[in-house]
């Protein structure tokens, strides 16, 4: 039972995790139509430019300051690259994001070299959020925070006691991601410039008739989708890893969330998100093999290594193949509306 | 009459440039005859055939593939193990027909993968296609018994006698094999732009929606150009496999098709012979640049991003753009400041290179030592001098640039407008 509870806060924190990086993905390609090829390489940058500002500053300061650089980026690449490829077309700005993809990454390597750098959570972050007790005698109990040794130790052969700890970086990271997600929607619509935003998305040329500055909207959309990447990866960075193949792991991952969701919706990305997030997250824990179901059944396999896979050793294709069950099935994905 | 007449000079230039291309391909090995020259003719001559593959989808059909080597390298597998199956006598397949094995891998896997990809088009077929190139990668490693695992697979090209004194044993006969399937293969995928169904495929990437009001299912259209693609995709796989006697998963990676996208896109996508551009440029630069400096994912990530937002056509474009004001006799006054602005874009680029083959000696290499020796020049990462020197060589070559590039913006809007001119008052005539 504690196993499933964890595995599945687990799966919906990595899920959040996904969401805060598909939702700027998101925002971008709803409004500009431009996939953005480089936001998994802004979501790297926000982790390694987190990681040199919490040097002077601290982790709670650069939290905050390292997506206002990244956003500025963003917005700066918009103005001075994307922009100016417009005209041309939207394979022309997939392209050049893709080309940025490509700079960003041998920038990455060149600034701040090519194996990972510590970049540790605060201390306040670390350790456990949350400890599931499970007492053969009692049943199941949370407890707030580190759970003191007595309570995971007992000197009755029978009872058996079983402490696990859900870490609090994770809690901190779904935290964070459901302020931002609550964030977002308020701005969207309950805000003056969310609603300018909201009708730039359908009638670009009625928002700018009536004098709004369009192109301007767009390069701040696109910054502050940069900024909420540059957030997740502070976050993902100090509890994952920083390393310059960060951007690679997660990169096809939020397309597939992206494509999952239906696209352009932003409903249709907090879902998929959570959803691959979950499914991922228990494939990682599970041992079976489709031999293994097979001798359950009765039936003995070969020995070809297909049939010896384990759960856990396809979770990395997981999503690909939910991808193309998704197009076969429900093209327009879970919650989209446009056909192609 | 008249017509005829005039027709039949042009007629014959048709067949010139294909003329001009085989006699190319004949004579290559001869003017480059070391083993690295043949080495990279031969991986040219793959290049090529992949490349144009991929501009079936990209610049024909206007579908943005990420996945382009899951068919070359499926190919390329199927192949080597059909070349194994030959050697031990299994199947009695001529080592020179493997291509072929390979080409109609690639055609069945695109036959099953390219049925759920081609559902979409644009932006989403693009993400599609990335999605298939990772699953397919990420299988790759699981499945050991076919993919060979970290090692791949490897083989042996020689099989069985020699016939006619061709065993494919030396490198230069398996050249001459991959000219004749380039060749082939090249005038195949030209002929295709001229088939209806080519047409077609251009009005699809154009106007989707005009399409289906025809009657034609845009769909289906797509599925056999993507189709056809994977099988010209699997004879260039199939063709690296006989090359290099050995497969590993790198083929199938993210990685070997964004070189594809890249290259192909570099070359121009807007003309047929653009991506044959591209393929040179892509042998040259993974076997030969690469070994020159370590920053050429960096050099290659700005040049690919500049020529996105300058140039969109590619380098074909760029050279049929000037064949056209030549053809006006209006090229000879813009030499001279193409030269100006070669001469100090060289200059810039000296600077900026140098500036960053430091930075990466610094951050990268540095137990290599202080002093590096960089295009005849000697530099010590911890000189001030040097730093100095390179930087300001940057400056000033990007300030004479940006002031040659304003005039010659001028005088190019002049001649343009010039040739228009001249075509409008041509026209009334």
């Amino acid at each position: 039972m504690e196993f499933f509870i964890l595995s599945l806060l687990n799966g919906l924190s990595y899920g959040l995790l996904l969401f805060m990086l598909s939702s700027g993905l998101t925002l971008i390609f709803s409004m500009m139509g431009v996939l953005n090829f480089a936001h998994a390489s802004f979501y790297m940058l926000g982790a390694y430019v987190g990681y040199s500002v919490s040097l002077y500053v601290g982790f709670w300061p650069a939290l905050f300051i390292a997506p206002l650089i990244v956003g500025t980026m963003g917005a700066a690449f918009e103005r001075f690259c994307l922009r100016r490829v417009h005209r041309y077309g939207h394979v022309a700005e997939l392209l050049i994001t893709f080309g940025l993809s490509y700079v960003v990454l041998e920038l990455v390597q060149l600034v701040w070299g090519r194996i990972a750098v510590q970049f540790p959570p605060p201390d306040a972050l670390r350790g456990p959020a949350i400890t599931l007790i499970n007492d053969s005698r009692h049943g199941l109990s949370v407890l707030w925070g580190a759970a003191p040794p007595a309570l995971c130790t007992t000197s009755e052969a029978l009872v058996r006691i079983v402490c696990s700890p859900f870490p609090a970086t994770r809690g901190f990271m779904m935290l964070v991601a459901l302020v931002m997600l609550l964030g977002v929607w308020l701005l969207l619509t309950r805000s003056r410039i969310g609603l300018v935003i909201q009708s730039a998305l359908t009638h670009p040329e009625a928002v700018e008739a009536l004098g709004h500055n369009v192109p301007r909207i767009f390069m701040l959309v696109f910054g502050a989708g940069a900024a909420l990447a540059g957030l997740a990866g502070v976050i993902g960075g100090s509890t994952f890893l920083t390393e310059p193949a960060m951007a690679a792991t997660v990169g096809s991952v939020i397309f597939v969330v992206v494509v999952v969701g239906g696209m352009g919706s932003l409903a249709g990305a907090f879902l998929a998100s959570l959803l691959i997030g979950v499914v991922q997250t228990f494939a990682v824990a599970f041992d079976f093999s489709m031999a293994s179901l097979a001798r359950l059944a009765g039936v003995e396999l070969s020995s070809n290594s297909l049939f010896n896979l384990t759960l856990s050793q396809v979770a990395p294709i997981l999503p690909y193949l939910f991808l193309v069950l998704i197009l076969i099935f429900r093209p327009k994905g879970l919650l989209g509306t446009r056909e192609d | 009459m008249e017509n005829n007449i005039a027709n039949k000079p042009r007629n014959a230039l048709r067949w010139l440039p294909w003329g001009l291309f085989a006699a190319l391909l004949l004579a290559a090995p001869s003017v480059f005859s070391s083993g690295l020259g043949i080495s990279v003719l031969s991986q040219i001559g793959i290049a090529i055939i992949a490349c144009l593959s991929y501009n079936m989808l990209m610049g024909q059909g206007g579908m943005l593939s990420f996945g382009h080597a899951v068919y070359s390298g499926l190919g390329a597998y199927v192949a080597m193990h059909a070349l194994n199956a030959a050697s031990s006598g299994a199947v009695p397949v001529p080592v020179s027909l493997i291509p072929l094995v390979g080409g109609l891998a690639g055609m069945g896997f695109a036959v099953l993968l390219g049925y759920v990809t081609t559902r979409k088009s644009g932006t989403t077929f693009a993400m599609i296609t990335l999605g298939m190139g990772e699953l397919v990668f990420s299988m790759s490693l699981m499945v050991p018994e076919f993919f060979g695992g970290e090692s791949g697979v490897s083989g042996n090209r020689v099989v069985g006698n020699a016939v006619m004194g061709i065993s494919f044993g030396p490198a230069i006969q398996v050249y001459y094999l991959i000219a004749i399937y380039t060749f082939a293969s090249v005038v195949l995928m030209y002929a295709f732009t001229q088939t209806p169904l080519g047409r077609m495929l251009n009005a699809v990437r154009d106007n989707p929606e005009r399409v289906t009001f025809i009657g034609y299912d845009t769909q289906r259209v797509r599925y056999i150009a993507f189709v056809i693609a994977g099988f010209f995709a699997g004879i260039s796989g199939g063709l690296a496999a006989l090359n290099f006697e050995i497969v590993t998963a790198e083929v199938l990676g993210a990685g070997r098709s964004a070189g594809y996208l890249l290259f192909t896109f570099l070359g121009g996508s807007t003309y047929f012979f653009g991506p044959i551009l591209g393929a040179v440029l892509m042998v040259l630069a993974l076997v030969l640049f690469s070994e020159f400096t370590k920053a050429w994912l960096l050099y290659l990530g700005l040049i690919f991003m500049l020529m996105v937002m300058y140039a969109p056509g590619g380098i074909a474009s760029l050279i049929m753009v000037n064949a056209r004001v030549a053809s006006h006799g209006k090229l000879k006054p813009l030499l001279g400041t193409y030269g100006l602005l070669a001469l100090f874009l060289l200059l810039a680029l000296l600077g900026a290179s140098a500036l960053i083959e430091m930075v990466y000696r610094l951050q990268l290499s540095a137990s290599e030592g202080d002093v590096m020796r960089y295009m005849g020049l000697t530099l010590n990462v911890h000189s001030l001098q040097s730093w100095a020197t390179a930087g300001s060589c940057m400056v000033v070559g990007f300030a004479l640039f940006e002031w040659v590039r304003r005039r010659f913006v001028h005088q190019w809007k002049e001649v343009q407008t010039a040739i228009e001119v001249r075509g409008h008052s041509g026209e009334t005539l």
